[in-house]
């Protein structure tokens, strides 16, 4: 319980400290590559929630990603003025139709974003309750199969299919106004308040998982973890915390593809790839498994150094490197929690305690 | 009054029969012992009254009603709390952390309450944790609270499990081999601790090789053998069974 805040308000410091310095350095463009970053960091502390706490696998988060993307980005887009009929024009009155003009100066009368947003986050939650029920009574190498088969199919539907832009995918999405004055867009001119605020959502994000991982639920999802019979017989309905594990990750990784899809002005079937969902495990995995403080900053730095580019044509091989690696010399974890305390126990010569 | 009732179970796995017409009562404020040779049906036994398998015949009233076809976690919220043969704590988490777990059944905050830590689940976690402690001291392991849990010394694993499943305030505590693994001290101190269960008002039913602690502890013991029952009766009377005997030490040809 102690300093369970302590940590947020360092990491909501650093957050500031990095915008100062691209401010003062005048590299103020960085924080494009920041702001995705943290978007996409959403769905790694939702994904480290499933892998790390409750033991459960996915290999197709990137699917849920694009679930939420594609379909903030489709109801967004898809013009509606043609069929402006009564129920249209009753439906803009009540806020769920929004009209504007398009590029070409065009009207157009779209679904409102927040009514799309709110609707990709309900259907992503859907799905993965769908999908969960059955696949997560898999274990292990199991479950890894089958949710990347999960993310196949979803690949393979968003590349093939014409209405949802093929291989181009969705473009020209409108920004998504959050509160007035605040909206989610990746225009330059709003660049540090988007920089803030998805840094924001990230923190809120870690406080709601910070607060379940040290709550009776937290601990009911990490006995999963070490022994599913013994947590049945205290009385946890494991098969149900499994679900709602991935369901409440799925909700992670929809809302990180509306945001970013508004953000970017567009989402592409690359989202929905398989080897943007081994990414994910594999920072979770450098992260330290169980834990989401080391999974949210290696969120930051890698998908910072990928979205810079310093990662080059490698890009996907550095990220299965890691997964590799990771998994031949610390199959739990690079960031441990109880690492610091090994070290220190290396330090005072008390090496008994790391055996 | 009867807390459990076995009534004619019977469990076949392929070719070999692990139950036959297996039947006993465990009245309230009991400890009951299951004993028999190895490979007589203890755990097979002991898995189907908790739910973890179910058996092809019979029926299992727990507290007046069937929990036969049961899931285990929905037999564990009708009073029923039991340990495994290989120790299961969770692995990751500090002995209280497994203590703590053990109150699941006990609090209610769900995944929104607890993200958002709202006052009642803040209140509860307070509740919680102090029954955590009040078990720690039970046991005499409040100095290891912050250790993690598989690390511990086996006689002390042993013995956080019990405190898991003491923690779950159950009715019934169902005892896989408790003293399995221990040595001749620790065997005593398991043995003490059981005696002192039955005063929190629990129940108990054990599997237990070691003799001696069955003897002291357990007020009836059923034996079975190759999955039938084939004794049950005081301790002191077991003892002197020719039957039990006769399974136990094999047929006297001198």
């Amino acid at each position: 319980m102690r300093g369970r805040y302590l940590p947020v308000a360092a990491f909501a410091g650093l957050i500031v400290a990095i915008q100062m310095a691209t401010h003062f350095t005048g590299s103020g463009y960085h924080l494009t590559q920041l702001t995705m970053s943290a978007y996409y960091s959403l769905l790694a502390i939702g994904l480290c929630l499933l892998v790390g706490y409750a033991g459960q696998i996915s290999l197709g988060h990137a699917g849920f990603f694009a679930i939420g993307g594609y379909i903030t980005a489709l109801l967004t887009t898809h013009d509606l003025s043609s069929r402006a009929g009564g129920a249209s024009r009753w439906l803009a009155k009540a806020g769920i139709l929004s009209a504007r003009i398009d590029l070409y100066g065009g009207e157009l009368l779209t679904v409102h974003p927040w009514v799309a947003c709110l609707v990709a986050v309900l259907a992503t939650v859907g799905i993965a309750y769908a999908v969960g029920g059955p696949v997560l009574k898999l274990k292990g190498h199991y479950l890894a199969m089958a949710t990347l088969g999960f993310g196949v199919i979803i690949y393979r539907i968003v590349l093939g299919t014409e209405f949802l832009g093929a291989a181009d995918g969705i473009s020209e999405v409108p920004p998504f106004a959050i509160l007035p004055g605040l909206e989610v867009s990746g225009k330059a001119a709003l660049r540090v308040p988007n920089y803030y605020l998805a840094w924001g959502l990230v923190i809120a994000g870690m406080v709601l998982l910070l607060n379940l991982i040290h709550s009776r639920e937290g601990r009911a999802l990490s006995s999963i973890h070490g022994a599913e019979d013994a947590a049945e017989a205290m009385g946890i309905p494991t098969a149900r915390y499994k679900l709602s594990a991935f369901a409440l990750s799925a909700a992670f990784a929809g809302l990180a593809g509306v945001l970013l899809t508004h953000y970017n002005g567009g989402i592409g079937p690359s989202e929905a790839s398989v080897m943007k969902s081994v990414r994910y495990v594999a920072i979770v995995a450098i992260g330290g498994m169980a834990n989401l403080w080391g999974t949210l900053l290696m969120s930051l730095l890698l998908n910072y150094l990928s979205l810079r580019g310093y990662f080059g044509t490698y890009d996907d091989a550095v990220f299965g490197a890691i997964l590799i690696l990771i998994m031949l010399f610390a199959p739990g974890g690079l960031l441990r929690r109880d690492l610091l305390e090994e070290v220190r126990d290396v330090f005072r010569g008390n090496g008994e305690k790391a055996s | 009054m009867k807390l459990l009732s076995v009534r004619g179970v019977s469990k076949r796995f392929g070719g070999l029969q692990a139950l036959e017409d297996v039947s006993f009562d465990v009245p309230q404020g009991a400890i009951k012992a299951l004993i028999g040779p190895n490979g007589a049906g203890k755990t097979t036994l002991f898995n189907l009254i908790s739910g973890f398998l179910r058996p092809d015949q019979g029926s299992v009233v727990f507290g007046g009603t069937e929990v036969l076809g049961l899931a285990p976690h929905q037999i564990a919220a009708r009073g029923m709390a039991r340990t495994f043969q290989q120790i299961r704590l969770f692995p990751r988490m500090t002995v209280l952390e497994n203590i703590l777990v053990g109150r699941h059944l006990h609090s209610r905050g769900g995944f929104l309450a607890c993200m958002l830590n709202l006052p009642f689940t803040r209140k509860e976690e307070r509740g919680i944790r102090e029954t955590g402690s009040e078990i720690l001291d039970f046991l005499g392991l409040s100095g290891q609270a912050d250790a993690e849990a598989v690390h511990l010394p086996y006689g002390q694993q042993r013995m956080v499990e019990l405190g898991r499943a003491l923690a779950c305030e159950p009715r019934i505590l169902l005892l896989d081999e408790p003293a399995a693994g221990l040595n001749i001290r620790e065997t005593a101190e398991m043995g003490r601790l059981i005696s002192r269960i039955r005063g929190r008002n629990v129940t108990v039913l054990l599997v237990e090789h070691d003799m001696s602690l069955v003897m002291d502890i357990s007020d009836d013991i059923v034996v079975l053998s190759y999955g039938q029952k084939i004794a049950e009766d005081k301790a002191h009377a077991i003892q002197k069974d020719p039957e039990v005997i006769r399974v136990y030490l094999g047929e006297g040809d001198a």
